[in-house]
């Protein structure tokens, strides 16, 4: 069999095209741990696109002038959807506002919750948050005598993710500990943006190195001017 | 004297055994790396997605892609992984991680949990916190034996939301180890250095189970 050198281009041309299709009241995911692997670009292009009431999926709400903050600071979002908000003042004052709605999930059932949307999996049992007030209203069935809850699958219609590098075929690879949610919101976005520190030719990366595979992603683009914050700078000093 | 934060981290540090995979817990559990015995190997798991976690980066080392889930800067060992944050659940879910060390505000004596939530304060969230009492397969709560207020943090049932229920296994305070038994309560099993039975007495408000003579903790 032969075959023509073929891939299918999800490139656009910028994070403004990027967001074309998102549209007021969506559900979105937004990749990252704390500041660590977020759409950074993505995140300017839809407070400059100005689309407002986002349920937003993401672990955490960003700070104050930064991440998820700056749509935050614009109102653009209506609800959030994280296992850990923490870390900024204005998301706090708008929850105990009531401007905000705030649904707090554990960490790894929410990663699951974004893998079994992408994997076809409509629900799952986990034990995390059995006894507590995370399992309200949930089903409750015991495995091997131990109780477990039932958790559903989301559905965001886009998803936003962040990688070190990728192809134009959509293919993804990360660098560190920004990996963290990405893959799995890359999998379950109807849509999903991935934006890239480094877009690059179909054949140069090594498939064995691909941890995202493009057919997961619809688009995708050369990111520019990241920041790359660091949230909590922890040293130690020369001597030791 | 109680043990001070240091000493209780060096305290739960002697229960590492060799060949362990350990997520350790922001505060106090952070301080357990620092005290691990000799001869005993282990690798630290954080759930933001790496194992092999290392100490923290010389002063302009430090990588924006390489954090805890303290959001901390660190380093990576040699032979040290990074993954997905469904995959380091799943480590944690599928009991691939063998300890887990976390702080607690309150312990009931049948083991419950609470540590992530106070009525009336600003809710920050759990983070991973329901996802590892739920499923570790040892879990050792490193906290002090009294809050602020003076009042114990070990009860016969916790008063705030809960994390996880009948999950504790271990406790080291400034005052004690205790093992917790679900049928029984806290089983006193060490004292910290100078420390009387009758004052771990007085301040445990849960069922205290006093066993023979209780030993002083080496350290």
């Amino acid at each position: 069999m032969s075959q023509k050198h073929s891939y299918i281009s999800k490139v656009v041309a910028d994070a403004h095209q990027a967001v074309e299709g998102l549209e007021d009241g969506m559900t979105v995911m937004f990749g990252g741990f704390g500041l660590c692997g977020i759409p950074e670009n993505a995140i300017g292009a839809i407070r400059d696109k100005g689309t407002t009431n986002i349920t937003c999926i993401s672990n955490n709400a960003g700070v104050d002038d930064f991440g998820l903050g700056l749509l935050l600071h614009t109102r653009q979002i209506k609800k959030m959807i994280a296992s850990y908000v923490g870390e900024n003042d204005e998301f706090e004052r708008q929850m105990l506002s009531g401007e905000l709605e705030v649904d707090l999930v554990p960490q790894g059932t929410l990663a699951e919750r974004c893998r079994a949307a992408g994997a076809g999996i409509p629900a799952f049992f986990t034990p995390a948050g059995y006894g507590t007030e995370v399992a309200e209203g949930k089903e409750v069935r015991e495995f091997d005598g131990k109780p477990h809850i039932l958790e559903h699958a989301f559905d965001a219609p886009f998803a936003f993710v962040k990688a070190w590098k990728g192809d134009k075929a959509g293919n993804l690879v990360f660098k560190g500990t920004a990996r963290n949610f990405n893959p799995m919101m890359a999998m379950a976005g109807k849509i999903t943006v991935a934006e890239v520190e480094e877009l690059v030719e179909v054949g140069e990366l090594d498939p064995n190195t691909v941890h995202v595979p493009g057919i997961f992603v619809q688009r995708i683009f050369q990111g520019t001017d990241y920041e790359k914050r660091i949230e909590q700078r922890t040293v130690r000093a020369k001597a030791e | 004297m109680g043990l001070s934060k240091d000493q209780i981290a060096q305290r739960i540090a002697q229960e590492l055994r060799d060949g362990w995979y350990v997520n350790l817990g922001i505060g106090i559990p952070t301080l357990v790396a620092n005290h691990i015995p000799k001869g005993i190997n282990v690798e630290f798991q954080s759930e933001n997605g790496i194992l092999g976690m290392g100490a923290f980066p010389f002063e302009g080392e430090e990588d924006a892609d390489l954090i805890n889930a303290g959001k901390q800067t660190i380093t990576a060992l040699p032979g040290a992984s990074f993954f997905s944050s469904e995959l380091s659940f799943a480590m944690i879910r599928g009991q691939h991680v063998q300890l887990t060390v976390l702080g607690a505000m309150e312990v009931s004596d049948s083991g419950d949990i609470a540590n992530w939530k106070i009525p009336g304060k600003m809710v920050k969230g759990m983070g991973g916190a329901m996802d590892l009492v739920a499923s570790a397969e040892n879990i050792i709560v490193a906290m002090q034996h009294t809050n602020r207020k003076g009042e114990s943090k070990l009860l016969p049932s916790c008063s705030l939301p809960l994390t996880g229920v009948g999950c504790v296994k271990r406790i080291v305070t400034d005052l004690a180890v205790l093992e917790v038994d679900s049928e029984r309560g806290f089983v006193l099993i060490e004292r910290a250095p100078g420390v009387t039975v009758e004052e771990i007495q007085e301040k445990t408000a849960g069922r205290l189970i006093v066993e023979g003579d209780v030993p002083e903790m080496k350290l």
